[in-house]
């Protein structure tokens, strides 16, 4: 088992017969994703070869996912077309839409957001501007590369996509049950707080990763949650201590406004409840080290 | 982006809000031309991006042009903080009865927009809810539905503006939400929002930041950038669509991914404590295809910067493969040479992921002498700011 994405779980690519698209499809399927088809309404009742994979073209998400039964969607749509793409998504009740492009307008999340709520929010999404969802062994949606680490039982939720890879890597030996990117945009979909929820309540996940950086105050209202509501072991890591005020540091959520968003004031919050923050990514990879040593 | 307070008003002007009469100018003789054209008593205010210009005599008024341009002479050059004023605004006065407060800004926290009003403007908000919380009204505004002129008037209501200027308010709410929406902004701030003596409503100052990420269907907002106030470098990495930030220190960082950039940062300053105190000297994030191209242009960048000492290449490959990385290293010191330019720091090198061994392999074989090459990211940091605690 794993949170949100597994072995069944059935795919579509948003932006499929893109540049993109093609290439990370092409990825999801080499890395075992059962990926069903695609979404473009110009080419729709085509077809795509990958590497002897023939993948159908839909008009529509709810096309494809009453011809196929998919229950995710990847989006590799260009910035001024994904409100529209996550709107198409939340519309056709998929339960999953992994957002992957970097640079969305924030009222365009803003908006999607607020759409999928008042839908009754049926519709889980990850990102924009994430590297996406893979629970290593099963299924892989997004750009995460596959080969960095096999299943295990620690599960990992970060801001940052190469943060992700690095943390895989330096834990590979353990291996994971899912790591979750939820991104690096100021308004995301899924929070630190929904991963920590999904793990707790995950009997394959034993402890718990979390990565943080600047701006804004998710890993404030995480730490919050951990205390109420995590019984598993946390080990946290923030990215960011050295950033200066008021530059935005790569991502777009990454800022420190006047003394907000500080990476010490999420350490300290995270501390204050218990969770052991690493220094630096090795020396946190240590800390989650001991933990599975122990149990 | 941030704005200046004079582009914030001919945003708001442009989309139909009251503001004052007026211009701004980068000299004394443009002061001249704009009082002329105003006539009668006017108000020069520093242009900067920074708070509390008023105490450091930032903001004067003037009666007619001759006094106008010896208050522009003295404000234009000024330092406030740390930034020098090259522009001031002058606009003619207004007569102000009451001073209020009216915002809409990003939630990051609730996903969605805010609206902040108070009838106790003119001060720091933040000091009001501090003393006063039962003054401030913070009402969440659903991104999709917007502020209307319902939703205005609950705002209106909740704040408790007196009856008399309420429908000024709302039409103001709800112009000012109109153009936050049209220009992609993630803050308007009007502070004061002022009652003049004969019972009209004034934006009398204007915050306003904008979503850079919204560009592509806003051609005009690149114009409203302060070329002179970008650092030169930033500038140059940015034509070459490469995302930098420069910081103040000594080792150049080049990385792939905000994330690991970040932390890359971080472990070279922790390092840097047991090194002569030496800082990272930049943000720079190659992105995902690190070709030699794109590793050229970053070491062309960071390199340039004259505090530079040493480098601190830190790549995981996810996507990008380690061995075309190595490659893009050994291939840009090459195409620095050819340009003409003696690269002579040290690079320090960490390469993990994706086909790393067969990229330690190309860095190995290359037997370039300013190379070397460390197996883990603490340790390469570690060296790199050995390196340049040693060449400072």
């Amino acid at each position: 088992m794993a949170i949100w994405l597994t072995k069944d779980s059935k795919v579509i690519v948003q932006g499929m017969t893109g540049s993109e698209g093609s290439k990370h499809t092409r990825r999801m399927l080499a890395a075992g994703t059962n990926v069903v088809g695609g979404v473009n309404p110009r080419k729709a009742g085509t077809t795509v070869d990958f590497d002897g994979t023939e993948l159908p073209v839909f008009a529509s998400v709810a096309d494809a996912m009453k011809d196929t039964g998919a229950d995710v969607t990847v989006i590799f749509v260009p910035p001024q077309f994904t409100k529209g793409a996550v709107i198409e998504a939340v519309d056709a009740e998929i339960p999953l839409a992994v957002v992957i492009t970097e640079g969305v307008p924030v009222h365009d999340t803003a908006a999607f957001w607020a759409y999928n709520v008042a839908k009754g929010e049926r519709t889980r999404i990850i990102g924009p501007n994430c590297p996406g969802i893979a629970s290593p062994g099963a299924s892989n949606a997004g750009i995460i590369p596959a080969d960095i680490t096999g299943t295990g039982r620690i599960g990992l939720v970060s801001k940052s996509g190469t943060l992700t890879y690095q943390m895989m890597y330096e834990l590979r030996d353990i291996g994971f049950s899912t790591c979750v990117g939820i991104g690096g945009d100021p308004i995301i979909g899924t929070t630190h707080i929904d991963a920590l929820a999904a793990f707790e309540a995950d009997p394959d996940t034993d402890a718990i990763v979390m990565i943080g950086e600047i701006g804004g105050d998710a890993e404030e209202r995480a730490a919050e949650f951990i205390k109420a509501n995590v019984t598993k072991p946390v080990v946290g890591y923030i990215a960011g201590f050295t950033a200066p005020p008021g530059k935005t540091m790569g991502h777009a959520g990454a800022i420190i406004s006047g003394s907000a968003g500080t990476a010490d004031a999420k350490k300290e919050a995270l501390e204050a409840v218990g969770v052991k923050v690493g220094k630096t990514p090795t020396e946190t990879a240590k800390l989650m080290r001991e933990i599975m040593s122990a149990s | 982006m941030d704005l200046y307070e004079y582009q914030g008003r001919d945003l708001f002007e442009r989309h139909g809000l009251p503001v004052l009469a007026g211009g701004v100018a980068t000299t004394p003789e443009e002061a001249r031309a704009i009082a002329e054209r105003l006539g009668g008593r006017v108000v020069v205010k520093a242009q900067v991006k920074v708070g509390g210009r008023g105490k450091a005599g930032g903001v004067k008024l003037a009666e007619g042009a001759e006094e106008t341009v010896a208050r522009a002479t003295d404000i234009l050059g000024m330092d406030i903080k740390g930034h020098t004023v090259h522009k001031v605004m002058i606009t003619v006065t207004a007569d102000v009865a009451e001073e209020y407060y009216f915002s809409y800004l990003l939630d990051r926290a609730n996903r969605t927009f805010l609206c902040i009003a108070s009838v106790a403007g003119g001060m720091d908000i933040e000091q009001v809810a501090a003393e006063t919380p039962e003054k401030v009204v913070k009402a969440p505004i659903d991104a999709v539905t917007g502020v209307d002129e319902a939703k205005a008037r609950e705002i209106v209501e909740a704040a408790g503006f007196p009856a008399e200027v309420a429908d000024q308010v709302v039409e103001v709410a709800v112009g000012l939400w109109r153009a936050f929406v049209a220009e992609d902004a993630t803050l308007v701030e009007v502070n004061p929002l002022a009652k003049t003596a004969d019972g009209k409503l004034l934006l009398l100052d204007a915050k306003v930041s904008l979503d850079e990420n919204a560009g592509f269907r806003h051609p005009d907002h690149e114009a409203l950038v302060d070329q002179a106030a970008v650092d030169p470098l930033e500038q140059a990495a940015k034509e070459k669509d490469l995302n930098y930030v420069k910081l103040d220190g000594e080792v150049g960082i080049i990385g792939n991914g905000a994330g690991l950039v970040m932390s890359t940062l971080d472990v070279v300053a922790y390092a840097g404590e047991r090194h002569g105190n030496v800082k990272p000297a930049n943000f720079l994030d190659i992105g995902g295809g690190a070709s030699a191209a794109v590793m050229a242009n970053g070491l062309e960048i960071v390199l340039s910067d004259p505090s530079v000492k040493s480098v601190f290449v830190n790549v995981f490959g996810g996507i990008t493969a380690c061995d075309a990385v190595a490659n893009g290293i050994v291939q840009a010191l090459d195409l620095l040479e050819q340009r003409g330019e003696r690269v002579t720091k040290p690079l320090v090198v960490r390469l993990d992921g994706n086909n790393a061994e067969a990229g330690r392999a190309i860095l190995d074989g290359a037997n370039n002498p300013l190379i070397e090459r460390v197996d883990t990211m603490d340790g390469a940091a570690e060296r790199a700011a050995e390196l340049a605690a040693a060449g400072v």
